[in-house]
């Protein structure tokens, strides 16, 4: 199997990936599956996308080079700005296709989980485009963390539903949206926010994120006239990362996922199977899920998807951690230096950057900005005490 | 003790429709529950072993299994208590994969093994991807139930009966265990469907709400699980009031209420 090609069919990434879901979703899978399959070989669905990526989401997005942050650090720092999609975060690539698919599969509604919101947000703008209803899962710590963006998605025409149970987080918003999808399989489509959760679903939302590593690519070539050294996203379930590492896997460059200190299914993990699919996650001896815990309410998640797992395990990415304080340093970093803030979640990476200085000297790096920071105001007037 | 599905069959044939309640395993008093079930006519019990995202779960067994996990109740410390349980009847365990896969599908079959279990239940764990677990639980002896669920496809069905160990869990309505105000519709079809392909035991679970439901689940099926009407009365009222409710379900399902 070439990197980053199809999985086996048994939804499979080397040892990873799969399909651990209840019986009752199965056929739903293996419908997915064909229908994705299908849609993605016919020239007039992509042409369909494209149009909405373009003319809708506002892609191609840009390449940014930061001269300022660059010559504090010592190296060239290059930003794929995700953050100036529409809905404010690469998350809108995935969606528009989730959600363009569901309505080709004659699906009427539209089931989400969210964590800082973001695919939230893409989910509910989606459904509004494109005439879906639509009903997120947001755990209650969210919920109060992140509540411009819950009004925005009630603006939007969808009902929020905060998540009590477990730790009130990104896991929980998970599993009740699962516990949604077994109830109304055969009216929803479960549009799913990362590249993780049975197959097809990591499959499927890496190709839909494709555009921007493909993209990044070729803007790189433009402009370096060859590829960056290293290429570095955050990692939570891995849904940007994936997008950008897919443009450059078969290069030479280095790719780095960054996950949150609190939170580093890779770095911490052990194999495991949990909302549907085989691999790393925090847990205890007897398999219970450990809660994670992130500044970043979008990284904010104990697991990852499979293919970050079986990146890892052949060695073709490195993942790192950063702490909260580094994030919330590098948050103002980039604020400062670049007039650009990001999300919380993106600037996980900006935080490796810092931290990595030194083995990064002399080289060119380019980051997935994988989002923009406005939801994160509130929360950081609060930790940086204003 | 026989087997799982011996036991069953043998049932069946001297005429009973099959009683199974589910209790959650570490939930305080769980093992008097399981006495008092098992002494109000149930078949086999299912001993749940509580996992931190129970996603086939409603709110009645997510909070038994939260409860419990607070507890401090592990897999170990379940199948150690289960060990002295002392009942004339099968017992399996319902627990999620990754308790499996954690502990090492060899592993936890000699665990269930030297419990005195008879069979398991993973619900998250759909035919494609049962292999692995069933080599090693038929190596142990460890009868495992599979579940047909409404929404599988004629040709599925008679592939899970013939993956199927001890009884055929035929699952009443799409969604989570708990509660409704009445059968849905798709527990009979689908019990129906299922009886035209196998001669294994098949018990309708998962939205069987009360005895009245259950009476009617078992004019087409083999007999009943009792999830989340069994748990809120132990939430309630404690192992007597499930005692209680079995003998209320095992006095309906024999025609005598």
């Amino acid at each position: 199997m070439s990197l980053m090609a199809e999985p086996s069919p048994d939804g499979r990434f080397g040892e990873f990936g799969g399909r651990f879901v209840p019986e009752t979703l199965i056929p739903a899978c293996y419908e997915l599956e064909a229908a994705f399959r299908e849609a993605w070989a016919d020239t007039a669905f992509r042409a369909e996308l494209d149009a909405l990526l373009k003319d809708y989401a506002g892609r191609p997005s840009i390449l940014t080079e930061c001269h300022n942050l660059g010559a504090k650090l010592g190296f060239r720092v290059l930003l794929k700005r995700e953050d100036l999609n529409h809905t404010g975060s690469h998350k809108i690539n995935n969606v528009l296709g989730q959600a363009l698919l569901a309505k080709h599969m004659g699906k009427r509604r539209l089931v989400a989980e969210t964590g800082a919101g973001q695919h939230g947000v893409a989910t509910a703008t989606a459904a509004a485009l494109l005439g879906l209803e639509c009903k997120v899962y947001m755990g209650a710590v969210d919920v109060q963390r992140q509540a411009l963006n819950v009004f925005r998605m009630q603006l939007l025409g969808a009902e929020v539903e905060p998540v009590q149970s477990g730790s009130r987080t990104l896991k929980d918003a998970v599993n009740e949206a699962m516990r949604d999808w077994v109830a109304t399989v055969e009216t929803s489509h479960y549009c799913l926010g990362s590249v993780m959760g049975p197959h097809p679903y990591p499959w499927m939302v890496r190709e839909f994120h494709r555009v921007i590593g493909d993209e990044a690519r070729e803007q790189c070539r433009a402009l370096l006239g060859t590829d960056p050294d290293v290429v570095t996203a955050c990692v939570g379930g891995g849904s940007n990362a994936i997008g950008i590492f897919s443009g450059f896997v078969d290069t030479d460059a280095e790719l780095v996922g960054v996950e949150p200190a609190g939170g580093a299914a890779v770095g911490r993990g052990i194999p495991g199977v949990v909302h549907g699919m085989k691999s790393y996650l925090m847990q205890d001896e007897y398999g219970q899920v450990l809660e994670a815990e992130s500044i970043s309410a979008g990284l904010d998640y104990p697991g990852v998807g499979p293919e970050h797992s079986h990146l890892h395990s052949i060695g073709r990415a490195r993942y790192e951690a950063v702490s909260d304080a580094e994030v919330i340093e590098a948050f103002q970093l980039l604020a400062g230096t670049e007039g650009i803030i990001p999300a919380l979640e993106s600037a996980h990476a900006i935080a490796w950057l810092v931290r990595a200085a030194p083995e990064l000297a002399g080289k060119t790096v380019l980051v997935n900005l994988s989002g923009r920071g406005d939801k994160d105001v509130g929360q950081m007037m609060e930790v940086l005490g204003r | 003790m026989s087997g799982l599905e011996t036991h069953l069959r043998a049932r069946r044939a001297a005429g009973a429709k099959l009683l199974v309640p589910y209790v959650t395993g570490g939930y305080p008093g769980w093992q008097d529950a399981v006495r008092a079930a098992a002494a109000n006519g149930a078949d086999a019990i299912e001993i749940g072993l509580p996992f931190s995202d129970p996603v086939m779960d409603g709110p009645v067994i997510q909070e038994a299994s939260e409860v419990a996990l607070r507890a401090g109740a592990t897999p170990v410390s379940i199948l150690d208590e289960a060990r002295t349980l002392d009942v004339e009847i099968p017992l399996t365990v319902m627990c999620y994969y990754n308790t499996v896969f954690r502990a090492g599908h060899e592993r936890f079959a000699e665990q269930l093994v030297a419990a005195g279990i008879a069979g398991a239940i993973v619900p998250d764990l759909p035919l494609e991807e049962s292999g692995p677990w069933c080599v090693a639980a038929d190596g142990a002896g460890i009868e495992t139930v599979m579940l047909a669920a409404p929404t599988a496809p004629d040709e599925r069905l008679p592939r899970v009966c013939e993956r199927a160990r001890g009884f055929v869990y035929s699952v009443g309505l799409l969604g989570v265990t708990g509660e409704r105000d009445a059968l849905a519709s798709t527990a009979a079809a689908l019990a129906v469907r299922l009886k035209a392909v196998t001669d294994k035991p098949v018990l309708i679970g998962v939205g069987v709400s009360n005895a009245e439901q259950a009476r009617e689940a078992c004019r087409v099926a083999d007999g009943v699980v009792q999830g989340a009407s069994v748990m809120r009365r132990m939430l309630a009222d404690g192992p007597d009031a499930v005692g209680a409710y079995v003998a209320e379900v095992r006095a309906a399902i024999d025609g005598r209420s």
